[in-house]
């Protein structure tokens, strides 16, 4: 078991063409994913050689579904096509749409996420690493070789922080890792995996990792309290950020009082969620509550 | 700034009076005897310019050549105020608040609005809630007419003012959503004599990620504000925010590289207190050209006395990361000159510290560990 993203999961991307598409379409392949196939208007037809499967082409999403039965999509397509992309493949009713193409305009963003109310498509990014359930597939570009199958569920804004808590706790394992991203307006929440972890019967523990900008920990911190009974470890990075400055992340901004790490730390320990001062204290507090069980 | 969100609310037909910007004394002379009576406004990004003694009433050119004297040069929030912008001055019967906004947690837009305003909002929102409105707006259908009418009403502006203050909301919905903004406030939009509703002062947050589709926001960057090592950077097309301490950083990703400058501030407390220098993020490409731009902005910092290389090899190999700082070092030959303590882990680590290890550079520690490197690098800026 795991969350979103299993090994039945039939994945196509969107811009597999492009540089980065290509890229990471090997990769995801390496990593064992069942990609099906392409979406390019342009080169429809056609078809694609990548980690020695021949992927075909299609000209859009609706058609690749249907000549496949993919139910995810991947979108790399660059941020000035992002919106049309993600709207085109949640017109054709895609299950999981992970989107990792950074700099989106964020009212593209809110578009497509008022476009998705009221239809059966989950969103997860923009801005993110995607999802990975290791051992069985990848849907996105976090490195399959960090860490294998086990019983932690870790959900993080950060693709890199990602990487890091997967290899300090390589020796567990996970479930399912999600990168939900970095910008200020996104598809999944953490609150959203959360209650996908809870309900996981292979995840056990599980980790979040947030950072400075809104209130989404605060938000988390009070559906944990009500109803999350798994033990939560969190992580929250951006202490020593200056208001006012974006920190890479379009969404990492301490505006005024507001969205600072200390504000989201001292939510989560309200509730009995152990927050690590760094990463590496972070996995030891997680090491520490299954080495117990 | 204020002449700035001036400049996009008369494009998009908001109605004001913009004024004249000065930058000498001369100037702003100049622009009363064109308007008559008239304010004196500092330009700065930041709020709190009448307290700070930033915004005067001229009467005269000669008034308005004294204010501008005294207020051009002046620190407003540590920013230099290097213009002026001299605007007609209005006979304000009453003062009201007006914005759009980007509302995170619900995934979509927000109008704020207010007929007590005048004073800053969040002091009313305190005082006296009830008198905020909070009206928000889907993103997908936006503002028509009837959402105009809609925001109006529940705001509750004067009868008298009903239809104009109509088409100022479509007319301020229009910046918002053709500019890629992510704040349009009007505060105050007054009531002027004769029933007359004007934006009298204003606030423009720009989307960077959309600024592919504004050729013209490039215009609105604050280049005097900007620190020279963030200018450095920036043209480098560098990731970086200038901070206050000693150690420098660099490293891939957002997140991590956050982390970073916490874990170096935590490690700082054992070491005289020494704090991160700067944010970095080289992405995750890493090569040598790359890594060279990077310590080169961070080597110019006065202020830098180790640096603190933070990478986790994910996509990027280690070994490319190693063979990117071992050419940096190439190219900075004899201008680096301060102390990396390097932290590679993730894909290919073993050939990666094994590239710096064999390089054997005198300025190069390898720790293994991030709680490690940072304990080192803040020693060595301690020392």
């Amino acid at each position: 078991m795991s969350i979103y993203l299993n090994k039945d999961s039939k994945i196509i991307v969107q811009g597999m063409t492009g540089g980065m598409g290509s890229k990471h379409t090997t990769l995801m392949v390496q990593a064992g994913s069942n990609i099906v196939g392409g979406v390019n208007a342009r080169k429809a037809g056609t078809s694609v050689e990548l980690a020695g499967k021949d992927l075909p082409v299609f000209g859009n999403v609706a058609e690749a579904m249907k000549e496949t039965g993919a139910d995810t999509s991947v979108v790399f397509v660059p941020p000035a096509f992002t919106k049309d992309a993600c709207i085109e493949a949640i017109d054709a009713g895609i299950g999981l749409l992970v989107v990792i193409t950074e700099g989106v305009p964020v009212q593209d963003t809110a578009e497509v996420w008022a476009y998705l109310d009221g239809k059966s498509t989950r969103m997860i990014g923009p801005n993110c690493p995607g999802i990975i359930t290791p051992g069985e597939s990848l849907a996105g570009i976090t490195p399959h070789t960090i860490a294998g199958s086990g019983p932690i569920g870790l959900v993080s804004k950060s693709g890199t922080l990602t990487y890091q808590m997967m290899h300090e706790l390589r020796d567990f394992g996970f479930s399912t890792a999600i990168g939900i991203g970095g910008d200020p307006i996104v598809g999944t929440t953490h609150i959203d995996a959360l209650a996908a972890f809870e309900a996981d019967p292979d995840t056990q523990a599980i980790v979040m990792i947030g950072e400075i900008g809104g209130d989404a920990e605060e938000r988390a911190a009070a559906y944990i309290k009500d109803h999350v009974t798994k033990p939560v470890v969190g992580y929250v990075a951006g202490f020593t950020a200056p208001e006012g400055k974006t920190m890479g992340h379009a969404g990492a901004i301490v505006s005024g009082s507001s969205g600072t790490a200390q504000a989201k730390k001292e939510a989560l320990e309200a509730v009995g969620v152990k927050v690590g001062k760094t990463p590496s204290e972070t996995a030891q507090l997680m090491r520490d509550i299954l080495q117990s069980r | 700034m204020e002449f700035q969100a001036k400049e996009l609310f008369a494009k998009h037909d908001v109605p004001g009076t913009p004024g004249i910007v000065a930058t000498t004394p001369a100037e702003a002379r100049a622009a009363a005897e064109q308007l008559g009576v008239c304010v004196v406004k500092a330009q700065v990004k930041a709020g709190g310019r009448g307290k700070a003694g930033g915004v005067k009433l001229a009467k005269t050119p000669d008034e308005a050549e004294e204010h501008a004297t005294a207020i051009l040069g002046m620190q407003i929030k540590g920013l230099t105020v290097h213009r002026v912008l001299v605007a007609p001055a209005a006979s304000i019967e009453e003062e009201y608040y007006f914005s759009f906004l980007l509302d995170r947690a619900n995934r979509q837009y927000l109008c704020i609005a207010s007929v007590e305003g005048g004073v800053e909002i969040e002091e009313v929102a305190k005082t006296n809630p009830d008198a905020v409105k909070q009206i928000p707006i889907n993103a997908g259908t936006g503002v028509d007419e009837a959402k105009a009418r809609e925001i109006v009403a529940e705001a509750g502006f004067p009868e008298a003012l009903v239809e104009q203050a109509v088409t100022t909301v479509l007319n301020l919905w229009k910046v918002f959503v053709e500019e890629d903004a992510t704040l349009v406030e009007v505060n105050p939009l007054a009531r002027l004599e004769g029933d007359i509703l004007e934006a009298l002062d204003g606030k423009v947050s720009l989307d960077e990620n959309a600024e592919f589709r504004h050729e013209d926001h490039a215009q609105y960057e604050d280049k005097d504000a900007a620190d020279p090592l963030e200018a450095k950077a920036k043209a480098k097309g560098l990731n970086y925010v200038k901070l206050d301490g000693a150690v420098g950083i660099i490293g891939n990703g957002a997140g991590l590289v956050m982390s970073t400058l916490d874990v170096v501030a935590y490690a700082g407390d054992a070491h005289g207190g020494v704090k991160p220098a700067n944010f970095l993020d080289i992405g995750g490409g890493a090569n040598a050209q790359v890594m060279a731009d990077g310590l080169d902005v961070i080597l110019n910092d006065a202020q830098v006395k180790s640096v603190f290389v933070n990478v986790f090899g994910g996509i990027t190999a280690c070994d490319e990361v190693a063979n990117g700082i071992k050419g940096a070092l190439e190219i900075l030959g004899d201008a680096a000159t301060k102390p990396l303590v390097v932290r590679l882990d993730g894909n290919n680590v073993e050939e990666g510290r094994r590239i710096l290890d064999e390089l054997n550079h005198p300025l190069v520690t390898q720790v293994d560990t991030m709680d490690g490197a940072a304990d080192k690098a803040a020693e060595l800026a301690n020392a």
